[in-house]
């Protein structure tokens, strides 16, 4: 049985087929797979198409699901929790909800003025952009199931702690008086089958569009270090006996706002490269948690000593991941 | 009639305001579209999926594209 699903997951998710396929295509036309230049290529259109078939489908899925937890539901639901269990269900609901750190603010604002503790709502904010269903596919057809779930553990593991501290600093007084005040509604809209349908048509659209660039840059940077920088120069930078290299990919990746989706061909030749999973974890972790524009945005309705303690706690919380996973990575590869 | 729509500048906010317009036209009556940008703003109207659809100040619907003959029955 093992074996019949090792092809199911080869076949549908690696897509084995699709990486034959293009060596079969570029042998045609005479190019050397096994050359620097073929390699690149071969990476290049391999991963291209994986990722846009894989995205494509993964986002129609999910958000059907989505569109049975519109904002007014999960926040409802949240109302119905307390103490470290409402935590929990709000970083479990991250996971189905947004792909985009442009939606969170709005939420934080509805959550917050209709009474939801700080904490909780933190620990929604902290997982939705950090761990969603797609990227724990994508992940697990890029790397595997382990490194995939492990990604997912430690990303709510960080959501309910972060919030959890959130809540236990005190700090309702540094949110923006604004936010308080905002009206509340409670409207929730059923939609049909033929809603969902078109909500989740229209969410693949919309996503491709916003992400592809990320996408294709991410693949090409991939394609460069897995075929043109030598295993030597990287990981004399990020090598896993570096003490140095989780805190480098934290430190490129905060401010960079890039999708997951583009991340992941890095991270993918990067751990090729013999760099630490640990340091690639952090370094997606960073990327997708925290961006410069979120935190832009984030800093309008929160005062400084809070948005201080929340980058705070989110990039401490990414180096202890980062560290613990690259004395352990022996057990994932 | 004022039609406010609420959104940060996404591309579904632009679809939403093209929608409106041609609602507003086919129904023939003189409508004039605003765009409300601002984070404090959209939160005033209790907002948290956009974009938003305000007409004459009363919030219509959030977090849907509607299309031109759905708004026109709103109008």
């Amino acid at each position: 049985m093992s074996g019949f699903f090792g092809w199911l997951n080869d076949q549908f998710l690696r897509m084995e087929w699709l990486s034959d396929l293009v060596t079969y295509l570029l042998v045609a036309t005479g190019l050397d797979v096994a050359s620097p230049i073929g390699g690149s290529v071969h990476f290049f259109i391999y991963d291209v198409i994986k990722i846009f078939i894989l995205l494509s489908v993964l986002i129609f899925a999910i958000s059907w699901v989505q569109s049975y937890f519109p904002p007014e539901r999960t926040r409802r639901i949240l109302g119905g929790y307390s103490g470290i269990g409402a935590n929990v269900i709000g970083a479990l609901l991250g996971t189905i909800t947004p792909f985009c750190s442009c939606s969170s603010i709005p939420l934080f604002i509805g959550f917050t003025a209709a009474g939801l503790p700080l904490g909780v709502t933190f620990s929604f904010l902290i997982s939705s952009p950090l761990v969603d269903l797609a990227s724990m596919i994508l992940i697990a057809s890029i790397f595997s199931w382990p490194i995939a779930l492990t990604y997912i553990g430690v990303g709510l593991v960080l959501a309910v702690a972060g919030g959890t501290l959130i809540g236990r600093a005190g700090m309702e007084n540094q949110v923006e008086s604004f936010v308080y005040s905002a009206p509340v509604h409670d409207g929730e809209a059923n939609m049909s089958r033929a809603e969902r349908f078109r909500y989740a048509k229209d969410q693949v659209t919309e996503i491709i569009q916003r992400v592809w660039p990320y996408i294709l840059v991410g693949v090409g940077i991939g394609a460069l270090i897995h075929n043109w920088i030598p295993e030597a120069t990287i990981t004399a930078l990020l090598g896993q006996d570096k003490w140095w290299s989780v805190l480098v990919a934290a430190v490129v990746g905060i401010p960079m706002y890039a999708d997951i989706f583009g991340t992941l061909p890095i991270a993918e030749a990067l751990v090729g490269k013999g760099v630490g999973l640990g340091t690639v974890l952090a370094f997606m972790m960073a990327v997708t948690a925290l961006s410069l524009p979120s935190i832009i945005m984030l800093k309008r309705v929160i005062k400084m000593p809070l948005l201080i303690l929340f980058l705070g706690i989110v990039t401490a919380g990414i180096l202890i991941i980062g560290y613990i996973f690259n004395s352990i990575t022996h057990l994932f590869l | 009639m004022i039609i406010k729509i609420l959104g940060t500048g996404c591309k579904k906010c632009v679809a939403l305001s093209e929608n409106a317009m041609a609602a507003a036209k086919a129904a023939g009556k003189e409508a004039e579209i605003v765009k409300v940008t601002d984070f404090a703003q959209i939160a005033g109207y209790g907002v948290m999926s956009t974009p938003g659809l305000v007409i004459d100040e009363k919030l219509v619907s959030s977090g849907k594209v509607l299309t031109p003959q759905e708004i026109e029955r709103l109008l």
